[in-house]
Parts: structure tokens; C-alpha cells; sequence
């Protein structure tokens, strides 16, 4: 029974190498969760809270990416260059539990716990963000649609270490809007990030908590893109924007739990989905 | 790198504490309370959705029943014991008191923790600043009210003190 | 309204806002509350719980769970050695579940040992098996003649009508409606914890517990262990909120079963998800309502029938229920009702007391029918209400006369001069629009609405129960010392006592000693009942030391002790220029005396639901302004007026602190809380799925407190603990239906309820 606090992410990937069953932990706002409810007995844990170097973020030196250490809490992103450069990223950031959370959680977190309703997860999705992952002796990069698996489930394998996560910059409007009963520390219920490059002309848009994982709307981002020109500014009309969050809700794959319902899940991204486009093309 | 099997030191409150034989699940709130001697943070979710076991960590208000206390060795770590070394009380706490904010008193400590670090960082907050730093706090007797009105008392006299 | 140095020079007299003698304990993490106790040698005390709603149990093995280091007790119904079941009402609820378990979380066994994990990996190795049953999850299938009865008790807890006036009138308008409750949570904070210490021998204990009622519990539980009354003692452990949820037994019995078999103290608390099913909740409720009225708008009869799930064992249903119906006109008039009552067993989770007692059901049927009512008339919601408004000297559907005063048509007239909240701004920041920092809405997506609900509230326990407080008061040397055992959950008991004893006795050094069961019982602190009769137990006492100190000052300095008075600090002679100061006219002396209040005695209703069943009322009103998100089905409270009947403030903050608190409350039930059931299972049994106000649902709360001194009350105070949370349910939900146009006919009220 061993608890192991690397100082250096060298020291972390050594252990983990060591023994890659130990339970790795981040910011605990998850994993501490599970153990206290009775859930999960760890016996090995490494903890990369004082792991310094996965705690910083770096702009590459072209300003066309960003590479944000898993462990940097969300409270860094609500504010500040990484805010401006991501607005979605900051937006979601906000919307993570309390403030004692935000000041904990981190996107390595929410990558390793893989829940549907992950706040940061759809911005990701939207960005097509890479994951960085380690071991001791070798390095991959994994998009991070094929990171995320199902419920819960990743491409995470014994022995790696979630590093990183590389985020393109994109000239375009982004925005992030998720809906809870609640005005303040609620989990979503439903979410929507939508991401809009203007240089391309392209749309992304990712959806939380309507699916065993982030729901990317592939279909109706190349069916919008055909329909209006992405690279301007331009109001959407009515026709085409109710279309596009019908098209949105039927690419969801929501279910009835105790949160919500399908039903209304498939409305509320319809809905989300249809401001923020109107918000893109008004902002 | 720091290992922890059996023995590990916390820094609490500016003192060392030692913490034996522990098992390796232990949130930094039971240890706190259980075996430090210090029950001041109190816990009521186990899952960082009520604040009360607020304690700054390393300069930040987080929830101490989701830190593994095993790994917070290292940190500098201020419960509500820690807040005044002297008795007195802090001009948060003094207008918790003289505002109302305090009905049964579970979810104090928690608050004045956060209101703390709110005001230790932000002296002037607005009224949307205030709420939305202590949304993670929850308060089931007062309804926030006589809450809202000791945050505005304590900045005031914390300001007209300066 | 408050000021931080006021206590400096003002007395903390009854009216003024004296301050928490626990405040600086609370607010330096210094006040011990039950979970933070600790003896030596201490074990940890855990529950085993059922994981169905309904089976039979066929057999418990507890070999491999006793093979733990570390385990050193385990118990189940066979190691009761007194009563095997307890209850408030009905002994009906088994210590631990013996053939049967009826309900998810159902005690079946207890374990102590060295460290709380491994109390839980010795529950894991507890190998119980069951025969699954079928459960009966609904209220109404539960009560049909085909149903089996799944407690020897029956399904049925309490069946009661009332039936009064012309049975037959039909009205020239009718309106009717079936409204829904979901299962509420008190959701204190505090969670449930004990700490029993055995007495050596083992033939008597002490216990530090977190309770509403110290006397009720230690009836019940000495019952349990079989022992006489004076072998179990029980003393206040801080109490971290209580709301209804701490008057039944929990824990208290298994502690101190454990802490008996071990000879060792042993410590108990709940996790947020064990105190879910450790506790009562408040009753779901279903109830179908017709008013009539003239066109004009004057109800003339009303017709209901209210069903209340009382979950597996029947708590405090059957006093749950008669408050339903004897409340559901509300406070207007009506000669004429036909109102049909039922208990009903179910295996749900058990349902018991919450603030508001079965009147927040019933208020929230019959304040949606006055909206109805007044639609259908064609008047303004705050017109029905004040053509209907009852007045003291009204006689109720139960026959009952309301002596109370009984201001609700300025309870309503003054909520309605609270200016409204300003427009949402254009420019609103987003934290001040529904979904806050979520994002979800724009200024353009929000709706506003206005709604309204007004209460009456009974104070105090009903039905001919003989409901006492008793207090003592000791002089000397200047100093007061009272004794009660009247339980603080926080509403401030603790303040609101030495404020008597100063206005009484003249004095300003006021110390409360150990609240235990080694004086009178003081009844619960529920009902609104505390302020009255342990306020009347205090002032009793106070007086009767008043009355004893005068005389000895009569017989000393040869002055009539008619003719004395108190006046500040200082004993005076009313007509001569006698003055002495009551410090030095207590110097020396001891004078002690004990009083008990009684409420003038009640009635229980007879078969027609007729009889004087409740001692007093309070009401109070409601004006809810909402901001609602249509599209999404998303509310923002934004105001809450109020205007409450209190009789007289006896301390402005405290009160205020009550209303604001009762209205959070409320507006949880409105908008938030519920327990979700999945045949008898909850699904959603901790904070991060059962949804309390946060500090940004908070509303503006502008309340006025109406100061009409009720004569009956000892202090002209009525209680104000729960009309607060009553109205405003309702009011929040008129106020959504204003917005939106939807019937919106059970709360919570859920996004899916609104944009579908």
C-alpha cells in the first residue's frame, strides 16, 4: 500500500512504468469521490498534483496551437490569454462545479474519468483536440475522438500518463452554453460547444450528456456548411436554424435517467445548438 | 518523489502534524478531523457539492473531502482554526455573527474559510462576485440573506480598517 | 435593519436582536456538534442496509464478516433485548428488519469496530439472503381491497374525512384540479451522529446526540434496550439542522446496542447517502380538489380527496395527514367541505415530519385552485383571495373556531405594497439570468411572471396530545442560569432564552446548562411550536423567581412586594422611591423554581373530521416574481415579498433568518428538490443529484413582519419556523404558470414540465 507524489513528470512516468495498475490521481474531484461513497479501494495511488510541469500551458511559437497541461485547474482558463484564446474552453471551465472545484479539477481529470457530462469533453470534441499521452519509454499522440470510448471508458492504457492536450487556435467564433436545474454547481443535464473557422468556412459542433460519450454532429456541420457560408458574419434564417437543431438533436443519442430525459435532452441541444449558431453568426 | 506507506507529515495551520498508520482512501477531512484533532471543517456530502469542508490549500479554497490526504504532503494547509492564532475573531467571522449568518452553524466554518480567500483576494467584490464565490458553499438554514449581509459587513469594516 | 456594534449598548432584551451565545463557537469551527465527539477507546459504529424494497429475509451469515481484524460486535434483531420495533405514533418500525425488509435502506444489522473502513468492508462480508418480493410502490393500488398487505398493520395508516355543511351545493362556478408533490428532503447539513457512552456494568448509558426531541427519544430507545427510563440518559450533541428529520429515531439505538455489547463507546454518523435512507422525508402527495363559489367568487364548499405516501412505516403520517385536510381550505372561508383523507403504507421510503407538516401539500393544492378560481371569475389573483380571506371568529371546516388573531387580508395587502423587482436589464450580467454562468439564456429567452400563495399554518402538536415545555430558572448573585431541554437545530431557542430571563428577572448574565433528559421533557422543536411553549416554560419560571424575589425583598426592606416592578436592571417600587439593583438583591440569596406550559388542550377529530384539533394558526403571504427561460423550461427566482403574521418579533435578525431560510426552502420544492423513486429505489440519493439552492438561486427576499400580539401565546409571539416555506411553493409556481401558460400541477417543477 503506497502512496507515491512525483515531483517531475520524469519521477511520475518511472512509477507508473513500475507499476502500471496504481491508481492515478489529478485534482481527486472525481476519483475521492468514488472512494468516499465506497465505490473504489485503491491500494497504490500515484498523485500528480505536485507535478509542476502539467500544470502550465505553452503557445507554440507560431501562436497556431496550445498545449494545456492535464493538470492545470480550470480556474486557470476562466481568465486570461488562455480565456481569450479559447472562449468555449473558458466558458465550459466556469461551469465546473464551485469554485473549490474549479481551483482542483483539470481537463487530465475530466480525460480520465470520461464522462459523458464532462464539462470540458464537448469543447474538445469541437476543437479536435489531441491527447498527449506518456510512459516512461514512449509517446503518442491519440485524437481525441478516439480517446473517448464510452461511459467512463478510454484509450488510456496501464502505465500511460495523461500529459497534455494540444488545442489549435482558430480564427472563428466559439462558444460553450450547458443547461442544469440549478443556477450555479450543477452537472449538465445537456451541453453543446460550438466552434466556427472562419478561414475554412468550417463548424463544429460537440454535445455533453446526450450520449454514452461526446456526440460530435458531423452530419449537420458539413449539412450547414452547405447551406450558409460559414466565413462570414451573417444572420442564420429561421428555416435553416430550426433545421439545424433538429438535425442536432437527432444526432444525439440521449437516454432517461434520473437528471433528465431523452426527450428533453434532444430539445435542449436542439435549443443550445440554435443560439450558439445564432450567437456565431451575430458576434 | 515522495512516497507515504505508514508515516506521512502534514503542514497544517503553520505546525507539522504526523499521521501513522492511515489508510491510503483517507480524505484530507478525516484526517483533519479524525486523527489531527482539528473537527473545525466539517463534513456533509463527501463529493465537493456543499463547501463545508472548505480549507486553503496552497493559496487556493478547495474541498477538503476530495483531497487524498496522503498526497497534500508539502502543502500549506489553513483550516478555520487556522484563520486567527490569537482568539480574536476575523471581521468575517465577527459579522457572521452580528448579521445573522450563523442558524445551526454547520456549513460556517465552510463559508468563512471561502469568504476568506474571496476577500484575502479580492477585497472590494461585487454583490455577483460574493454569490457566485461561495455558489459551492450550501447554506440550508438561512436562505443566503443574513450570509449576503455579513460578506458586505466584513468587506466594510475590513476596508475602513485599512 | 442590523448593525454590527449594537449590542454595546443596547440590553438583549425580548425585541431587540440579541445575539448567538454559540456564534463564536460556530464561527471559529470551535461548537461541537454531535459528529465532532470522542470518547476514549472509541469504536465505530455502521448500519447494514436492505438493498430491496421488498423481500424476505432467509438467512444472515455473519462468520466471514466477523473474521475481520478489527470487527468487534455485530448485531441484528435477535441481540434486541427489549421492544424490537419503535416509532412516534405507532410502534410499527423494527430496530433492525427481522423476517421482512420493506424498504431500500431498511436497517438488517450493525457492526462496531476499530475504524469506519472497516466497518464497511465488514458490512460487505455480511452475507444476508433474500427472496425478492414484488413491492407496492403506489399509494392508491397500495389501498385497493385486492392489494396484499405487505406490514401486519395494514396498508391503510389512517383513513379520516371530513364532512360538514350542505353536502349537495353545487356552485355557480366550479373549478377542480389533481396536483402532485414529489418526496422532499429536509436535507439538513449536520449529518446524523450519536456518540454512546455504557455506563460500567453495562446496565445504563449516556448518549450526545443530534435529536429534535431528547425526551421522545429516550422513551424510545430505553424501550429498545429494555431498560428503565433512568438508566438511559441522554445529552443535546450540536445539531446541524434538523427540519423535521431528526424527530424520528435513527441511529440512537444502534449505538447504543453496539456501545452495550462492547462495554466500549462507540460513535455513529452518517454519510450524505446513508442519511437519504436514514431519515423521513417529506410525504408525496397527491390530492384532487373542487372548490364552488358564487360568481362573484366566494368559495361555497370544497370537495378533495388527498392521498399522502407514507412509505414503509408510518412516522408521523397519520398527524401528517389530519394537518393535510384539516388546512386544505386555506385560510378562507368555508361552511360547507366533503374532504375524503389517506395514510397509506407503501414500500417507498418512510415519510414523516418536514416543515409545514402536511400543510405545504395541502397549500399547494388549494392556492393553485385560487388562481383557477380567480381565472375563472375573472378576477386578479390577489382579489379571490382577499374576497375569501378569513378573519378571526371564522369557524373552520372542522367546526373549529379560529380565536388566533388571524390578519390574512393584511398579510396580503402588505406583501402587494412591496415594489416589484426591477426589469431584467438588456445588459444583464450572465450570472444574474437563468442558467447562470451555463450560458443557456440571452435577455431576449426570458419571460417574467408574478404569482401568489397565502397560508394558514396550525402551531403546535394537535389532537388532544398533552404537549408541554418545562423549564428551570436559578437566581443568585445577580447571575441566571435556566435549564430545559429544548433542543437548538439552529432556529435560535438559544438566544431567544436568556432574552426572556433579561426582560424578566432585570439581569444580564444569563447561563443555559446542559440541555439533557435530567429535567422535564420540553416536547419538540417542530411545529413552531418552541418560541410559545418552551418561550412560555422560560417566562414561566422567570416570573415564578420574579414573584419569590420581590417577596424577599418585601420581607428585607419592608417594602410590598404588590408594588414592585422591574425596570431595567433594578427592582423598583412602583409608588415609593424604593430601587435596588437585582444583582445586590440576589446576593446571597438562591431562589429556584420550575414551570411546565401547557397548550390549552385540543380534541381529536371525530368520524365526520369535527372537533377543536389545533391550539393556534399563523399565516402569511406570498408574492413570487420568476424569471423563466420558456424554451428550455428554466426558472430564475427572482423576488420574494412577504408580509407574515408573527404577533410580535422578539428578535428581528433571528426572525428574519427564519423567513429567508423557510423561503429557500420552499423554493427547492418549487423549482429543484425531489428524492426520484424507481420502484422504491432512489436514484438520485446525494447533493450532487438531489439539487438545493445554491447562493446564486437565492432570491431578493423583502419581507414585513405584521405585529399582531396573539393573547394566547405567552410572550404574543406566534411560532414562524414554517409558515415561511408553506406559501411560497405554490406562489413560485403561479408565478411560472403566469409566465409560461402551462398548468404546471405538481412540483417540483421540471424543465420538461414547462417546454413540453
Amino acid at each position: 500500500m503506497t502512496v507515491l507524489v512525483p515531483l517531475t513528470l520524469k519521477e511520475a512516468l518511472i512509477a507508473t512504468s513500475a507499476n502500471p495498475s496504481a491508481q492515478i490521481i489529478q485534482g481527486g474531484t472525481d476519483l475521492m469521490v468514488e472512494i468516499n461513497f465506497n465505490h473504489r479501494k485503491p491500494t497504490d495511488v500515484i498523485a500528480l498534483r505536485r507535478v509542476n510541469e502539467i500544470r502550465n500551458y505553452e503557445i507554440s511559437a507560431d501562436r497556431s496551437r496550445v498545449t494545456v497541461g492535464a493538470g492545470l485547474p480550470y480556474q486557470k482558463m476562466e481568465h486570461g490569454e488562455l480565456a481569450e484564446l479559447f472562449p468555449a474552453l473558458a466558458q465550459a471551465a466556469r461551469t465546473v462545479g464551485s469554485p473549490q472545484i474549479r481551483a482542483a479539477g483539470s481537463i487530465g481529470g475530466n480525460l480520465g474519468t470520461c464522462s459523458p457530462a464532462g464539462d470540458a469533453l464537448p469543447v474538445l470534441s469541437a476543437l479536435n483536440a489531441i491527447v498527449n499521452l506518456h510512459t516512461a519509454t514512449s509517446f503518442r499522440e491519440i485524437s481525441v475522438h478516439d480517446f473517448m470510448l464510452g461511459v467512463k471508458r478510454n484509450a488510456r492504457q496501464p502505465g500511460e500518463i495523461i500529459v497534455s492536450t494540444t488545442l489549435p487556435v482558430i480564427d472563428g467564433w466559439q462558444g460553450y452554453a450547458k443547461v442544469g436545474v440549478r443556477n450555479a454547481m450543477v452537472i449538465s443535464v445537456a451541453s453543446c460547444c460550438l466552434v466556427v473557422d472562419r478561414n475554412v468556412g468550417a463548424i463544429a459542433v460537440s454535445l455533453g450528456a446526450v450520449g454514452p460519450t461526446i456526440v460530435r454532429c458531423r452530419e449537420t456541420e458539413a449539412w450547414i456548411a452547405s447551406q450558409i457560408d460559414l466565413r462570414k458574419v451573417s444572420a442564420v434564417a429561421p428555416n435553416l436554424l430550426k433545421e439545424f437543431g433538429d438535425r442536432i438533436a437527432s444526432e444525439s443519442k440521449p437516454i432517461d435517467d434520473h437528471r433528465s430525459t431523452a426527450a428533453y435532452r434532444r430539445h435542449a441541444v436542439a435549443t443550445l445548438s440554435r443560439r450558439l449558431l445564432t450567437r456565431a453568426n451575430t458576434q | 518523489m515522495i512516497a507515504n506507506t505508514e508515516i506521512y507529515n502534514l503542514t497544517v495551520n503553520g505546525s507539522k502534524h504526523e499521521v501513522r498508520d492511515a489508510w491510503v482512501g483517507e480524505s484530507l477531512l478525516y484526517v483533519l478531523r479524525e486523527r489531527l484533532g482539528l473537527p473545525g471543517s466539517k463534513g456533509a456530502c463527501e463529493q465537493g457539492e456543499c463547501g463545508s469542508c472548505t480549507v486553503i490549500m496552497d493559496g487556493q479554497a478547495v474541498c477538503s473531502c476530495l483531497v487524498m490526504a496522503a498526497t497534500a504532503i508539502g502543502s500549506e494547509i489553513t483550516t478555520v482554526e487556522g484563520l486567527t492564532n490569537d482568539g480574536t475573531l476575523t471581521a468575517v467571522q465577527d459579522a457572521f455573527i452580528t448579521e445573522g449568518g450563523v442558524q445551526c452553524g454547520f456549513c460556517t466554518p465552510g463559508l468563512v474559510v471561502a469568504i476568506e480567500h474571496l476577500l484575502a483576494n479580492n477585497p472590494e467584490p461585487t454583490d455577483l462576485e460574493i454569490k457566485e464565490s461561495i455558489s459551492g458553499n450550501i447554506c440550508r438554514c438561512t436562505g443566503y440573506g443574513r450570509i449576503f449581509e455579513a460578506v458586505a459587513t466584513a468587506v466594510s469594516t475590513r476596508n475602513a480598517g485599512r | 435593519m442590523s448593525s454590527a456594534t449594537q449590542t454595546s449598548t443596547r440590553r438583549e432584551i425580548l425585541g431587540n436582536s440579541a445575539l448567538r451565545p454559540d456564534g463564536v463557537a460556530k464561527v471559529s469551527g470551535k461548537f461541537e456538534f454531535s459528529s465532532d465527539l470522542h470518547a476514549e477507546h472509541m469504536l465505530w459504529g455502521a448500519t447494514l442496509r436492505s438493498p430491496h424494497p421488498y423481500a424476505r429475509i432467509v438467512s444472515i451469515d455473519l462468520s466471514a464478516a466477523y473474521k475481520i481484524l478489527g470487527v468487534e460486535a455485530i448485531i441484528t434483531n435477535d441481540d434486541v433485548p427489549g421492544k424490537k420495533t419503535y416509532g412516534l405514533i405507532a410502534s410499527d418500525q423494527p430496530v433492525f428488519a427481522s423476517e421482512f425488509v420493506r424498504y431500500v435502506g431498511e436497517p438488517v444489522a450493525a457492526v462496531a469496530a476499530d475504524h469506519p473502513e472497516t466497518c464497511r468492508r465488514a458490512l460487505a462480508a455480511i452475507k444476508v439472503e433474500y427472496e425478492v418480493l414484488t413491492p407496492v410502490t403506489d399509494a392508491e393500488f397500495a389501498i385497493l381491497p385486492t392489494t396484499a398487505q405487505i406490514h401486519p398493520d395494514g396498508n391503510l395508516i389512517r383513513h379520516q374525512r371530513i364532512i360538514t355543511g350542505d353536502q349537495n351545493l353545487q356552485g355557480e362556478v366550479i373549478v377542480e384540479g389533481t396536483y402532485e408533490l414529489g418526496m422532499q428532503d429536509q436535507a439538513f447539513l449536520g449529518l446524523e451522529a450519536a456518540l454512546a457512552i455504557p455506563d460500567t456494568g453495562g446496565n445504563g448509558i449516556e448518549m450526545y446526540v443530534a435529536t429534535q426531541w431528547l425526551h421522545e427519544d429516550q422513551k424510545q430507545i430505553a424501550a429498545c434496550l429494555g431498560l428503565p427510563l433512568e438508566k438511559v440518559r441522554l445529552t443535546l450533541g450540536g445539531v446541524g439542522g434538523a427540519f423535521g428529520a431528526r424527530e424520528d429515531i435513527s441511529l440512537q439505538v444502534h449505538c447504543a446496542l453496539l456501545a452495550l455489547r462492547t462495554s466500549r463507546p462507540i460513535k455513529m454518523q452518517y454519510g450524505r447517502e446513508e442519511s437519504f435512507y436514514g431519515h423521513v422525508h417529506r410525504h408525496p402527495a397527491k390530492i384532487w380538489i373542487r372548490h364552488h363559489a358564487t360568481r362573484a367568487g366566494v368559495i361555497q364548499r370544497i370537495e378533495s380527496r388527498m392521498v399522502f405516501d407514507g412509505g414503509a412505516y408510518a412516522s408521523t403520517s397519520s398527524a401528517v395527514l389530519i394537518n393535510g385536510i384539516t388546512h386544505i381550505q386555506g385560510p378562507y372561508k368555508c361552511l360547507n367541505a366533503t374532504v375524503d383523507g389517506f395514510a397509506v403504507r407503501t414500500n417507498n421510503p418512510p415519510c414523516g415530519a418536514m416543515r409545514g407538516f402536511g400543510v405545504v401539500q395541502a397549500c399547494y393544492a388549494h392556492e393553485s385552485q385560487m388562481d383557477k378560481l380567480a381565472t375563472a371569475c375573472g378576477i386578479s389573483p390577489v382579489e379571490i383571495r382577499l374576497i375569501n380571506a378569513m378573519v378571526t371568529g371564522d369557524k373552520l371546516i372542522t367546526g373549529q373556531v379560529v380565536e388566533s388573531v388571524a390578519p390574512v387580508a393584511r398579510c396580503i395587502n402588505e406583501t402587494n405594497s412591496i415594489p416589484m423587482p426591477a426589469a431584467l436589464a438588456k445588459n444583464a450580467d450572465p450570472l444574474e439570468i437563468v442558467g447562470g454562468s451555463g450560458l443557456t439564456s440571452l435577455p431576449h429567452n426570458i419571460v417574467r411572471g408574478v404569482g401568489w400563495g397565502v397560508s394558514i399554518k396550525n402551531l403546535m402538536y394537535s389532537e388532544a396530545f398533552d404537549d408541554f415545555a418545562t423549564a428551570r430558572c436559578q437566581l443568585q448573585d445577580g447571575v441566571v442560569h435556566l435549564k430545559y431541554a429544548t433542543v437548538e437545530v439552529g432556529q435560535g431557542f438559544v438566544i431567544l432564552a436568556p432574552q426572556i430571563a433579561r426582560s424578566v428577572l432585570g439581569v444580564d448574565e444569563v447561563v443555559i446548562d446542559p440541555v439533557d433528559t435530567r429535567i422535564g421533557s420540553a416536547g419538540s422543536t417542530s411545529a413552531s411550536r418552541q418560541t410559545w411553549m418552551s418561550g412560555g416554560a422560560v417566562d414561566g419560571a422567570c416570573r415564578l423567581v420574579r414573584q419569590r424575589l420581590f417577596e424577599h425583598i418585601g420581607k428585607k426592606y419592608d417594602v410590598d412586594p404588590m408594588r414592585l416592578v422591574i425596570e431595567d436592571t433594578d427592582v423598583v417600587d412602583m409608588i415609593g422611591d424604593f430601587r435596588i439593583s437585582v444583582t445586590e438583591a440576589s446576593t446571597g440569596v438562591l431562589i429556584d423554581e420550575t414551570f411546565e406550559h401547557h397548550h390549552r388542550p385540543t380534541q381529536e377529530l371525530d368520524e365526520n373530521g369535527q372537533g377543536n384539533c389545533h391550539v393556534a394558526f399563523a399565516f402569511v403571504a406570498h408574492r413570487a416574481v420568476v424569471d423563466v427561460d420558456v424554451e428550455l423550461g428554466l426558472v430564475k427566482v427572482i423576488q420574494i415579498a412577504t408580509a407574515q403574521d408573527v404577533g410580535r418579533v422578539l428578535n428581528p435578525i433571528a426572525a428574519l433568518g427564519q423567513i429567508e431560510g423557510g423561503i429557500a426552502q420552499g423554493l427547492g420544492l418549487a423549482v429543484m428538490e425531489e428524492i426520484v423513486l424507481d420502484n422504491g429505489k432512489m436514484r438520485n440519493p446525494s447533493f450532487t443529484d438531489y439539487l438545493l439552492p445554491t447562493a446564486l438561486d437565492a432570491p431578493q427576499v423583502v419581507a414585513i413582519m405584521i405585529e399582531e400580539p396573539e393573547p394566547q401565546a405567552p410572550l404574543g409571539a406566534k411560532g414562524i419556523g414554517e409558515p415561511p416555506c408553506i406559501s411560497v411553493t405554490p406562489a413560485i409556481a403561479a408565478a411560472i404558470r403566469n409566465a409560461t401558460g402551462r398548468d404546471l400541477l405538481r412540483v417540483p417543477i421540471r424543465p420538461q414540465d414547462i417546454c413540453f
